[in-house]
């Protein structure tokens, strides 16, 4: 059997009578860097502090290297972790909150000194060593709180929501510089967020929670291309994916609430006709000003960004469309356009979760 | 800052602030009425202790130390001496020659067998004003036959049992706070209430079975005895663990990710986070230990040696005579330590506030 850098192994968590974990089971490999992803109260952050130890699951087992490490506190686990808040000690200065951790190992001053130095050298924060965390910025104090991470040279890097307290700038940049720094150090890192779009940038891997549950786990593109369910399509992607309601016929024929028909060619058997919701991406719907195509839509607002334009339109019967065209074309508010859609394309989720359907020429991840 | 651009502060905001309001003058008289009833008992205090013996025992009111001049007359001693106006106004410098009458016998000074009578009425006291040293030098370097009085004994005493109490009452009230204000056990809540719950009992009520418990520990008579039982303060341990509970979980998280043990969180992140608390407390155990005069006067009857500074205040109250004079000088001398105490302490207060470093 390989050797994990962590497995969870039937992991369940309640908090009283509350249950918020139900049973995750999840490998990770050594030098991955796994981002979990969900809605707020999905248990992702949760799962990060059972995972550092800072809480203890209700059952089921943590594995890091193989070793049970259920029973071991957090401090001798040999993980690190940069906290949503920093939680910066402020009463030290970024030196000692660099060097706290190693004078706990009893490591010698040499040793702490030459890794703090490289730490603050790799982030940049050589000139900020003296002062108190107070005196510095947010996008500093997450360097250092990151460098604190850093210096002990751990395992396993576990970061919650590290951006979130930073401006759209910054996080921009941050994202980046820790991308680079796993490409640099190469450690295994566990990130959590709320937002996709760090997900899909950062992630070799994501995994997406809704209530305590794994929905998938996989490369961010596989996850943005064959969700398994109408959730984790909904979650990822900016512009998010279209959902329009409607039936599908065992024979592949497509009955949507907007008046749309359409076959496709379903790669499994259905029983009966039921309700389906068909998913399309808004960069897979062709537009038409002339009014050609599938359907005809209204437009009620755009956005015109140069590169990329949205169009936000609605059908007769109320359902919206969001459509997103890589280039720059003539547009009024309340014309009508015609869209043109990809069948090749098409995600269709029904039954129970509203998984996806299989469809003819596409595997599911 | 200037004290005078202190004193004169006006409210409002800085375009408005020149002008002093109706506001401005009752908030002015209010402080100054305040700060008029806490200053005035010590002030008077420290006013009585530089006055001589005499004037203390006669109630002197006058601000100033006022001291009856006392000359050697040749062949007759020290002398009190007093100034006789006689009819025409002249003024001689005289000393009673005998027992103070309607007449009294008197004679000058510079001419000590000229004895004549002079009425009462017409001598004033020769006044001068000087401060009275003794007051504070004779019990200190035990002059006058004030060798009952230990000043440096009882002084070591005091600051052994001040300092010894105090550092206790913050490690073990801290270490209380830190369990009850971040950890999670059953019955934290009911401790909590338990510990304050005793605020309500009086010190004298338990003083009886203190007593034996101090007896049977083999404390008794020891400074001990004075510090161990005073040294847990439900005040204390409620005053940190409130302020503890501020400090956040994460910061804690991020040490036990730090590999830091759960006595070096205590120590390193804990108690210098709770550093204002901690001062409050300490401003304040200094205090009570300091002051206390009932307990250790019942722990430490027997030993003079082992007398604190207040217990030994009490050797210039007598039976029938108390030397108020020795009294006030040396309440004085012993309010020195604790003022400098709150000096010092008091910068340590407002710091904690500050150098909050979350984001």
């Amino acid at each position: 059997m390989a050797t994990h850098a962590l497995e969870l192994k039937h992991i369940k968590k309640s908090w009283g009578a509350v249950q918020v974990i139900h049973g995750i089971d999840l490998a990770i490999e050594e030098g991955e860097f796994v981002v979990f992803v969900g809605p707020s109260g999905c248990g992702k952050s949760t799962l990060l502090r059972l995972i550092a130890g800072l809480d203890d699951p209700t059952s089921g087992d943590i594995l890091l290297q193989d070793k049970r490490v259920n029973n071991v506190p957090a401090s001798e686990r040999g993980l690190s972790m940069v906290f949503q808040s920093y939680a910066l000690y402020p009463h030290m200065s970024v030196r000692s909150n660099l060097s706290f951790g190693l004078e706990n190992l009893r490591m010698a001053k040499e040793e702490i000194d030459r890794r703090v130095n490289d730490a603050a050298k790799l982030l940049q924060i050589e000139m900020l060593l003296d002062r108190r965390p107070g005196q510095l910025s947010g996008g500093q104090r997450q360097r250092v709180a990151i460098g604190r991470a850093i210096v002990r040279e751990p395992q396993i890097f576990l970061f919650d929501e590290p951006l979130s307290n930073l401006d759209a700038e910054l996080r921009l940049q941050m994202r980046v510089e820790i991308a680079n720094l796993h490409a640099e150090l190469g450690n295994t890192m566990i990130y959590v967020t709320h937002d996709q779009v760090e997900a899909m940038t950062m992630a070799n891997r994501i995994v997406v929670l809704r209530g305590g549950r794994i929905e998938q786990v996989g490369k961010p593109l596989d996850l943005y291309n064959r969700p398994v369910n109408k959730f984790v399509a909904g979650f990822l992607g900016a512009p998010q994916m279209n959902f329009l309601a409607g039936k599908i016929a065992p024979d592949g024929k497509l009955t949507m609430d907007c008046g749309l028909q359409m076959p496709v060619q379903l790669g499994e058997t259905l029983v009966e006709t039921m309700p389906c919701t068909l998913g399309l991406r808004p960069e897979t719907i062709g537009v038409s000003l002339e009014g050609a195509g599938d359907m005809v839509v209204k437009v009620q607002n755009f956005e015109q960004l140069g590169a990329v334009t949205y169009i936000y339109t609605a059908f007769p019967n109320g359902e919206t469309l969001t459509v997103q065209l890589a280039q720059q074309i003539p547009l009024k508010r309340g014309q009508e356009i015609g869209v043109t859609f990809d069948p090749e394309r098409f995600h269709i989720f029904a039954g129970e979760g509203e998984r996806a359907l299989e469809l003819k020429g596409r595997a599911l991840a | 800052m200037g004290i005078a651009t202190f004193l004169t502060r006006t409210r409002g905001s800085a375009d408005k602030a020149e002008r002093i309001g109706a506001a401005d003058v009752m908030a002015y008289c209010y402080l100054a009425l305040g700060v008029f009833i806490i200053l005035v008992p010590v002030l008077w205090t420290f006013f009585s202790s530089v006055k001589p013996e005499r004037a203390v025992d006669s109630f002197d009111t006058r601000l100033l130390p006022y001291a009856q001049v006392e000359t050697d007359v040749p062949g007759e001693g020290d002398k009190t001496t007093w100034i006789y106006t006689d009819d025409n106004g002249n003024e001689t410098v005289v000393f009673k020659a005998g027992p103070t009458r309607k007449e009294t016998d008197v004679a000058p000074i510079d001419d000590p067998t000229n004895v004549f009578k002079v009425p009462r009425t017409q001598l004033a006291p020769n006044e001068e004003i000087r401060i009275a040293t003794e007051n504070y030098l004779d019990p200190i370097l035990k002059r006058n036959g004030q060798t009952n009085f230990t000043f440096f004994t009882y002084l070591f005493n005091s600051v052994f049992v001040t300092v010894m109490a105090t550092l206790i009452t913050l490690l073990i009230n801290a270490m209380a706070a830190f369990a009850l204000s971040k950890y999670r056990f059953r019955g934290r809540l009911t401790f909590t209430i338990l510990i304050v719950a005793t605020l309500l009992i009086p010190s004298s009520i338990i003083l009886v079975s203190l007593f034996f418990v101090v007896w049977s520990f083999g404390i008794f008579g020891s400074l001990w005895g004075v510090i161990i039982p005073a040294a847990a303060t439900p005040t204390g341990v409620f005053l940190l663990r409130q302020y503890m509970l501020t400090i956040p979980d994460e910061l804690l998280e991020a040490a036990r990710m730090d590999a830091a043990s759960e006595w070096r969180i205590f120590w390193r992140i804990v108690l210098p986070l709770s550093l204002p608390a901690l001062s409050v407390l300490a401003i304040l155990s200094v205090i009570w230990r300091w002051n206390d005069f009932l307990w250790p006067l019942i722990v430490l009857i027997s030993d003079p040696s082992a007398h604190t500074l207040q217990i030994g205040l009490t050797t210039f109250s007598g039976e029938f005579d108390s030397d108020f004079h020795y009294i006030l000088a040396m309440t004085v001398v012993s309010l020195i330590p604790i003022t400098l105490v709150f000096v010092w302490l008091q910068r340590f207060i407002t710091t904690g506030i500050a150098t909050s470093g979350l984001k």
